[in-house]
């Protein structure tokens, strides 16, 4: 697969100016693959899909640089021909997704509980604030504590703080074998069980349970992974790689719905809320799906209770309300730091949050 | 030899009516404004850097922090949080102008939830001291900086404090899951939660490494790992350090990720053997510390393909420890190389740049020639997994003239971590120490960045002030004394 080599940073930044310059907001836009998730915002758009090519990747290094235009699956097939990967595994949604919007929406993949987020690789970025400046934040070294965390404050800020350009991400090495374990077993057996095997020393890298099964993959050295299927047993199940795949680009037919679907992220050990619909649950119970048409102010207010959040992943109406609304001294942080970086407000305006 | 700040801070109310509005919110022991009493205040572990803060306060419970940072918001009066004072940079250096406020008090282990793999904080609780309570359910705190005995749990969020292991497991920002911090104006706020993820902006990885310049820090809820099944550590010898260097890439780059992966120079073999008889090879020019875990299968394996790696890269001895009796003694000499160094010299200054691994042999060769310009010897201990030198400066501070060549070469030696793509700090922070390196690192525009967001928690600036991100006429006043090829850094700005 050709990787472009494109760097339209300049033309971007001088975008970015004109928007100022007539004080017109921006959409930051890419492939498009993640359109459906945060609030509805209007604008001209900012498309930052030409803005493509690999910056620097030595594998022995354990770190990529690209542009944040480049298609995402360009860099994992790039990795994986040198037996690298992604740690958190991020879900592409579409072909279109790119790095930029992988790493605006900080989403990640059925391996997040036990190898980290997006956020946790994310090692430096280059963005374009909102005083059209092109700033450098972090780099490529695995350890680097000079100045504020930038780069990570960008990452899951859907483009409210500013234009990513470049971002640079830790990457690790595939593992040598995977295999997918089933389990026949009720819920409340499964939640009990993933916390068991949580504070064993297993190879486990995804968890998922939906209908009365337990799915569990180990990942790791061969004779690892053949140890840990000994302890902790269940039937191997072929298809492992396509059923995460179809659980992690929801594809899987829970996801096949025209109700609203709310993601729930809570205390892995949280007991089963009472919300109507369907769930299905991931991470060892740290995140569930929801498919239900309680209203969203009843689900926030349930996983509040519980000390986690809620936010409406997907619905066909206007998304008015999407994220877990923020406590008033931390609404105004958020509001402040957006004034810190895009003080004329032209960024993606009210996608996180109506206040800002 | 003393450094003074360089910030005037001008409060309202003068030291008489200062100490008793203190005196109306800690018992009289609890605020110190003799200077004899001040004095042990006066410097963190880079003892090159002292100056006496205005007067200590030792509070011990969350609402007298609040009455403390309110009064000194009201005041403008600026206030600089300490925790061990075990920092290398001058982060937790004192205000003249303000107060230093110590959370030594805070050192009460909350709660450890064995389920969920956590223990809840306060901020003051030595970093060693959690894994010491998890023991009990096999479970410990990965992050694991080498003063790991002495340094507390907030001074580590403050710094992003990294440690031997942070290759595999990495550093404090991965391995936190929730903070309590008080803003200047007292008010208390809740970052993260007890999912794995929070709504709105990443305001834990934001604190995480902010030097206390944000806010103060009162609870800390870190993930606690279970213990690994089996450990072992390989120490291998090589008579060139660039083949030394070399090996370390050749492992990264055959899949495996040890959990640490450590490189000690000749001098630093020496200084650990005369000072703890760890047996290291005295005559090699280098040798590496390869410590693997996991699960028995797989370290066995693991052991196996990094013991060939290391004899394809010409290491002239590999030996894998025996048993955990002789790991322990591997591991021996390399934390105790920066005390031993102290044995061979009268005083050291300890560098901490990264740089991409890749130039790790180019980079040691640049240090050697510069070590010979500078006419100061440098031992190197470092954490060669990521990319993390710790070279360590040897000089003599009643020697004349030493320490400002020790801070020379040290300055050198960060701008060359920059020019190969590097970082100025990998874990130490930038404090007092690097703020002129800073100006090498990051461009006007950036830093006029940092200063926003600082003022976006901290508009008055009272938060340790003057530390960790320079002003830009700091930087001009640097810059202008390092004119490369006759462009002069910051050309904006006025010059005076």
């Amino acid at each position: 697969m050709p990787i472009f080599d494109s760097d339209i940073s300049r033309q971007l930044q001088s975008d970015v100016k004109q928007a100022l310059a007539t004080n017109s907001p921006l959409i930051i836009k890419a492939g498009g693959s993640k359109d459906f998730y945060g609030r509805t915002t209007t604008g001209s758009e900012l498309n930052i899909s030409a803005h493509q090519g690999i910056i620097n990747y030595h594998p022995s290094e354990l770190v990529i640089t690209a542009r944040a235009g480049t298609p995402l699956k360009c860099i994992e097939q790039l990795l994986s021909e040198n037996q690298q990967m992604l740690a958190f595994e991020p879900p592409a949604f579409a072909d279109s997704a790119t790095l930029g919007g992988t790493i605006a929406c900080n989403l990640s993949g059925p391996r997040r509980a036990y190898s980290g987020a997006a956020r946790d690789y994310v090692l430096g970025t280059k963005i374009i604030n909102g005083k059209a400046e092109i700033l450098s934040f972090g780099g490529e070294v695995m350890k680097n504590v000079a100045g504020y965390d930038v780069s990570r404050l960008m990452t899951g800020a859907l483009g409210t703080l500013g234009v990513l350009l470049e971002v640079s991400l830790k990457v690790v090495p595939i593992p040598d074998a995977e295999i997918t374990l089933v389990h026949s077993i009720h819920l409340s057996d499964a939640l009990a069980k993933l916390q068991q095997w949580t504070t064993l020393p297993l190879p486990i890298s995804a968890s998922c349970f939906y209908q009365d099964q337990l799915y569990i993959r180990l990942s790791g050295a061969e004779p690892a992974i053949r140890a840990a299927q000994q302890s902790i047993g269940g039937d191997p199940l072929k298809q492992g790689n396509a059923f995460w795949h179809s659980i992690k680009e929801q594809r899987h037919h829970f996801f096949d719905t025209n109700k609203p679907l709310s993601r729930l992220s809570l205390a892995a050990n949280t007991q089963a809320l009472s919300l109507g619909g369907d769930t299905l649950y991931e991470w060892g119970g740290a995140l569930r799906w929801l498919v239900s048409d309680t209203p969203l102010e009843n689900i926030q207010s349930a996983s509040q209770a519980n000390a986690g959040h809620a936010c409406l992943f997907r619905c066909t109406a206007t998304r008015d309300t999407v994220f877990q609304p923020l406590a008033k001294p931390l609404l105004q942080r958020h509001r402040q730091l957006k004034q810190a970086f895009d003080p004329q407000g032209i960024f993606n305006i009210g996608r996180l949050y109506p206040e800002f | 030899m003393s450094h003074s700040s360089v910030d005037h801070h001008c409060s309202s109310i003068n030291h008489q009516q200062l100490l008793s509005r203190l005196l109306k919110i800690l018992p009289v022991g609890s605020v110190l404004h003799e200077s004899e009493d001040l004095r042990p205040y006066e410097c963190d572990a880079l003892a090159a850097y002292r100056q006496l803060p205005l007067m200590v306060v030792l509070p011990d419970s969350v609402e007298q922090v609040q009455q403390i940072l309110r009064l000194c918001h009201e005041i403008n009066l600026p206030v600089v949080a300490r925790g061990a004072g075990t920092g290398l940079s001058g982060g937790a250096l004192p205000n003249t102008q303000g107060l230093l406020l110590s959370m030594a008090k805070f050192k009460n282990i909350l709660a450890v939830d064995q389920h969920l793999c956590l223990a809840r904080v306060q901020p003051g609780v030595r970093n060693l001291a959690i894994s010491q309570a998890a023991e009990q359910y096999d479970l410990y705190y990965a992050p694991d900086p080498s003063s790991q005995i002495a340094c507390t749990i907030g001074g580590n969020v403050a710094e992003n404090s990294g440690g031997v292991h942070c290759l595999k497991y990495g550093l404090t920002v991965h391995n936190i899951q929730q903070l309590k911090i008080l803003t200047i104006e007292g008010e208390l706020i809740t970052i993260g939660g007890s999912g794995l993820d929070s709504p709105g902006y990443d305001l834990l990885a934001l604190m995480t490494g902010s030097e206390g310049m944000l806010g103060i820090i009162i609870e800390v809820t870190v993930k606690l790992l279970v213990k690994p099944e089996c450990v072992q550590t390989l120490l291998a010898a090589f008579d060139n350090i660039a083949k030394a260097a070399n090996a370390v890439a050749d492992i990264i780059a055959a899949g495996i990720i040890p959990a640490g992966l450590e490189m000690m120079d000749k001098l630093a073999i020496q200084a650990a053997e005369d000072f703890v008889h760890a047996g290291y090879p005295r005559e090699a020019e280098a040798i590496l510390l390869c410590e693997l875990d996991g699960t028995e299968a797989e370290v066995h394996a693991h052991i196996q393909a990094v013991h060939a790696l290391l004899n394809k890269s010409s290491a002239t001895e590999v030996r894998i420890a025996k048993d955990e009796q002789e790991r322990v003694r591997f591991w021996k000499g390399r934390k105790n190389a920066f005390p031993a160094v102290g044995k061979i010299s009268p005083d050291y200054y300890c560098m901490d740049g990264t740089i991409p691994r890749q130039r790790l042999a180019q980079v040691l060769q640049s240090m050697s020639e510069m070590s010979h310009d500078y006419g100061l010897a440098i031992a190197n201990v470092f954490h060669a997994g990521d990319g993390n030198l710790h070279p360590l400066i040897l000089y003599d501070a009643n020697k004349p003239g030493e320490l400002q060549r020790a801070e020379a070469l040290g300055g050198k030696i960060l701008e060359l971590c920059v020019a190969v793509g590097g970082t100025i700090t990998g874990e130490h922070g930038v404090g007092m120490e690097k703020l002129n390196q800073m100006c090498v690192q990051f461009s006007a525009a950036e830093l006029t960045q940092f200063h926003a967001l600082k003022a976006a928690f901290d508009p008055k600036g009272l938060l340790n002030p003057g530390k960790a991100i320079p002003t830009l006429h700091r930087c001009a006043e640097f810059g202008a004394m390092h004119v490369h090829h006759g462009d002069l850094a910051f050309p904006e700005l006025e010059r005076f």
